[in-house]
């Protein structure tokens, strides 16, 4: 694996990240770190640990032992909320909108607490993340009343309106049509262009690929390799834990 | 940069706000015109509503289900006794009594709000009990005897009875309003978000504790107005009463029959249930079992309730609120 430069100092790094459930252990010693800017992928098998790790960033689980470092300051023990505060946004795999809101509350609400907008301010920043993720013409909707591809349309929005510093992104290609995936990945693509720092795992490489600089593949709970994305899908490891040896 | 407008009133609302401040002007000069009997009733009509609004935010806007909201009907009313027993104006003494229950729901809340749905609502039930025992071993309330607010006695009977239906109009009035105001603000905002999806709620940045802790306080507080007002009108304080689990069993079927989750479904839920004592009251065990009967058919057949299911078939909504964002495709203007 070719030695990355090194980072001055990472925008988002877990470090020696454990994490069990009783006696199972689903992250050993974890090492991720994430520099401004960076977009970094994360594919692996299903029950990798990837979305756990997640979990882990963004503060809705507490890793047994390891560190969260983000902007230089340690997070480890800080829970989801103050995690988003401080700039960490996460989409979730099975999109969870707030189902007795409107499209536009839920853009609201995230941009009042995430980003801590009052006022019209909130009112404009949730405004421009419906428009960014083109749900504007359906911003006075039931969120209920969404289909699939709105539904994680409207969780990226409302990550968005919390005014994020990286996102972290879970499978948020998964289960849309070639034409609806093209039109994400161009958004995400956007994203990136604006310097959102993103991390994103997902199972639909070929979208990955268009957007990520460095891939990192788990299996069973650790990082198997990272780096180029065309290294890491070339290591024998990674081909024989994730595509079955096949290819 | 772009702008945006957004629509917080629809008119409808601002008529439904109008006309809702007239109805309370004309309640409150009522007793310069109404009967003794008619003001009693009415006194307790205010008591219902007040219990459905404050257990629909608690349960239809905070997504928490409480069994136990007779701890603070019950507290309210002992600690206004206590207040009078120690000097203190009745009349004071029972504002300043729901709002010490309010500030004893603040302990209350750090431990209860730890645990989520079925086991929060048991838990506030054992509370409830729990504090009815500890208010029976006060000598001043003679354990199962129960007392009486005797100094309100030193009051002339009419004036009694339009001092206490003031106070419930008032209490209903500064309860509503700050019901309204609250859902409408970004704190009613995260309890809806928290309600529909609590780990979704803290991923965009809402402490989740700290909002469910400001409306279950004010929920109590609701409750604990209208347990002194109800003390106020009945006199008596009998643990067993003020402490019954047949006022949350109350508040719940005023819920559910008018329409969870909407601002105006608990008012028409309370109404309905203040009728049906009118008529049936008297009925004894065979009323109880209607109610339940009545309960248990709308949880299958009309969950919404009827103002929820009236709303969804005409999608008339007067006060239950919302952001609209205005004309969203042309409003916007480049500034």
């Amino acid at each position: 694996m070719s030695e990355e430069p090194a980072m001055v100092q990472p925008m988002l790094e877990g470090r020696g990240i454990d994490k069990s459930f009783g006696a199972f252990k689903v992250l050993k010693a974890v090492d991720l770190a994430v520099a401004s800017g960076e977009a970094v992928g994360i594919v692996g098998p299903n029950g990798a640990g990837k979305t756990t790790l997640f979990g882990v960033l963004a503060g809705a689980l507490l890793p047994t032992a390891g560190t969260v470092r983000f902007a230089g300051a340690d997070l480890t023990g800080t829970g989801a909320a103050a995690r988003c505060r401080s700039g960490i946004a996460r989409t979730h795999q099975v999109p969870r909108p707030f189902l007795g809101m409107s499209v536009f509350e839920n853009a609201l609400t995230a941009a009042q607490f995430g980003a801590g907008l009052s006022g019209s301010a909130a009112e404009d920043c949730a405004a421009e993340a419906l428009e960014r993720t083109a749900l504007l013409n359906h911003a006075n909707r039931p969120a209920a009343a969404l289909g699939l591809l709105d539904r994680k349309r409207l969780e990226l929005a409302r990550a968005l309106a919390t005014r994020p510093r990286v996102i972290l992104l879970d499978e948020i290609g998964g289960g849309l049509t070639e034409a609806e995936l093209g039109l994400l990945i161009t958004l995400i693509g956007q994203l990136k262009a604006d310097g959102l720092t993103i991390v994103w795992i997902e199972h639909i490489l070929h979208a990955l690929l268009k957007v990520i600089d460095r891939l990192v593949c788990m299996s069973a709970g650790a990082v198997i390799a990272e780096g180029g994305p065309d290294a890491v899908m070339a290591d024998p490891e990674v081909r024989r834990a994730y595509l079955g040896g096949s290819l | 940069m772009t702008t945006y407008a957004v629509e917080r009133w629809t008119r409808s609302g601002r008529v439904t706000v109008g006309a809702a401040a007239g109805v309370l002007l004309v309640l409150a000069l009522l007793p310069t015109l109404a009967t003794g009997l008619v003001i009693d009733k009415l006194t307790t009509l205010f008591i219902y509503i007040l219990l459905a609004v404050m257990w629909n935010l608690l349960a239809g806007y905070a997504g928490l289900v409480s069994v136990g909201q007779q701890a603070f009907f019950g507290v309210g009313g002992y600690l206004a006794l206590r207040l009078v027993d120690a000097g203190m104006t009745p009349y004071l003494a029972l504002i300043v009594g729901a709002v010490g229950a309010g500030l004893v729901a603040i302990p209350i809340s750090t431990f209860a709000l730890r645990l989520k749905g079925g086991e929060f609502a048991i838990a506030m039930w054992v509370i409830a009990e729990v504090l009815r025992i500890v208010v029976m071993f006060d000598p001043l309330v003679q354990g199962e005897t129960g007392t009486s607010l005797l100094a309100l006695n030193a009051f002339d009977p009419d004036l009694r009875r339009n001092l206490t239906y003031w106070l419930g109009l008032g209490a209903l009035a500064l309860m509503l309003s700050a019901t309204m105001w609250l859902l409408r603000s970004r704190i009613g905002a995260a309890a809806q978000a928290i309600r529909d999806d609590e780990e979704a709620a803290a991923s965009i940045g809402i402490d989740v504790m700290r909002v469910k802790q400001i409306i279950f306080v004010l929920a109590a507080f609701g409750c604990a107005l209208a347990g002194t007002i109800w003390l106020a009108s009945a006199i008596t304080f009998l643990p067993r009463t003020n402490f019954g689990v047949q006022w949350t069993v109350f508040m719940l079927f005023m819920v559910l029959v008018g329409g969870l989750k909407t601002f105006e479904g608990p008012i028409i839920g309370a109404i309905i249930f203040f009728l049906l004592q009118e008529v049936f009251g008297d009925l004894g065990v065979w009323y109880l079992t209607g109610l339940g009967v009545i309960a248990v058919g709308f949880a299958l057949y009309l969950p919404d309730g009827l103002w929820g299911t009236w709303r969804q078939r005409t999608g008339i909504d007067l006060l239950s609120g919302g952001v609209m964002l205005k004309n969203p495709v042309t409003v916007k203007r480049a500034t």
